[in-house]
């Protein structure tokens, strides 16, 4: 069963995240913030991350550029989930290594698109 | 809606555009006239049917038919068709092309499918110095059609089946609202099209694209409309049907192309296209 790391500081989002993923075939855990999933990271490699950008602690696209330095750390497909729906901020998650982008609100059909998009389903 | 409301407009349906309203599903029927009887200032879907019957305009039934079709689109959709005109079909057939290629989204509903295929020929490599490419998008519905021209999708739109690389390449965005780059909307021609009318004026396509549309068609006329498409690809044109429409009925004028993805060859030996 393939992992995912949700990333966001809040509960309900990751409570929605996890319902969706679990249903098509995920196994999850959680983080918080940046600092709490770059310790997930280093502990285990996901298959994929599914990440918020603004949160406390540590930012999303921080985690991101520190993740994509660890030893391994190109293996997971990394999605972001943010309320940023600008095209130059979704320029800078990609040149960061973000392999695909979600924009919120979503809904189930968005995640399984996308995550069909990263190669992941 | 009674039994006889419903089955007026499934006559109405089949004798008009060919479409098969689902009349065991009335809960979908009234989803899809709901709208229409509040934009026309109707109290109900029965009021609205009652006017239909009395005055029998033509305004208002073309209205009705509209709406009873599906208009369900996204980006890209069945990915493995797109890639194989990128990959495949695009470069091969602009080799043999002087004029223009001439794409047709035959039921393109609100434009996804016919931008998908501009986006694809852009991102397409292999093709000859100088390919240009003409792209139609034709639909029964006008209000479907309007939107399409417009370019502008919602945020939800373009989120599904829509890369985030080719988002941001093709697209700009302001607020929550995103619009295709002029550069691929200005590639595509639009025009109402009911796809049961006499189509030789159209001219010859090399490839034409009817997703999405056979499995909500009358059986009986789906052979006949494939048929009158396939007259107007070009002698090596290809047609583009969903994976899972089932074409063995057409084996005397289609060729299943490897790889599953829907897309069919012309049987070179049958009549030219009219204006080929």
């Amino acid at each position: 069963m393939k992992t995912c790391l949700v990333v966001d500081d809040s509960r309900v989002i990751r409570k929605v995240a996890r319902r969706v993923l679990e249903d098509i075939g995920f196994d999850i855990a959680e983080a918080s913030d940046g600092m709490e999933a770059l310790a997930w990271c280093r502990a285990a490699m996901p298959d994929a991350v599914l990440l918020d950008w603004n949160m406390p602690v540590m930012n999303g696209l921080e985690f991101l550029k520190l993740l994509r330095k660890e030893r391994d750390g190109d293996f997971p497909k990394v999605i972001f989930c943010t309320v940023e729906n600008s095209v130059a901020r979704i320029r800078e998650a990609l040149d960061a290594g973000a392999d695909e982008y979600i924009m919120k609100p979503f809904d189930g059909d968005i995640i399984q698109a996308k995550f069909a998009e990263a190669g992941l389903l | 809606m009674t039994p006889e409301h419903i089955e007026l407009l499934a006559a109405l349906g089949r004798a008009r555009a060919g479409v098969r309203v689902e009349v065991e599903k009335p809960y979908l029927i009234e989803s899809r006239l709901t709208p229409l009887a509040r934009r026309e200032g109707f109290e109900s879907i029965e009021a609205l049917i009652n006017e239909l019957r009395a005055k029998r305009e033509e305004r208002l039934i073309w209205a009705v038919v509209e709406s009873l079709c599906r208009t369900e689109t996204t980006f890209f959709r069945g990915r493995e068709a797109f890639a194989a005109l990128r990959d495949g079909v695009l470069p091969s057939l602009s080799h043999r092309r002087d004029a223009p290629l001439r794409i047709w989204s035959a039921a393109c509903a609100t434009g996804q499918e016919v931008y998908s295929a501009a986006m694809a020929a852009a991102e397409s490599t292999g093709l000859a110095p100088g390919a240009r490419f003409e792209f139609f998008g034709s639909d029964l519905s006008e209000r479907c059609l309007e939107k399409a021209q417009s370019g502008l999708y919602t945020q939800f739109e373009i989120q599904r089946g829509l890369p985030i690389r080719m988002l941001v390449k093709y697209f700009e965005n302001q607020d929550d609202t995103w619009t295709i780059s002029p550069r691929i909307r200005q590639t595509v021609r639009w025009r109402r099209i009911n796809l049961l009318s006499d189509l030789s004026a159209l001219g010859a396509f090399d490839v034409i694209l009817l997703r999405n549309v056979l499995r909500n068609m009358v059986p009986s006329l789906r052979s006949k409309i494939v048929r009158s498409l396939t007259m107007r690809l070009a002698s090596d044109g290809v047609l583009v049907l969903d994976p899972e429409d089932d074409a063995s009925e057409l084996s005397d004028i289609l060729k299943a192309a490897p790889g599953g993805a829907g897309l069919y060859l012309r049987d070179p030996t049958i009549g030219t296209a009219a204006a080929a």
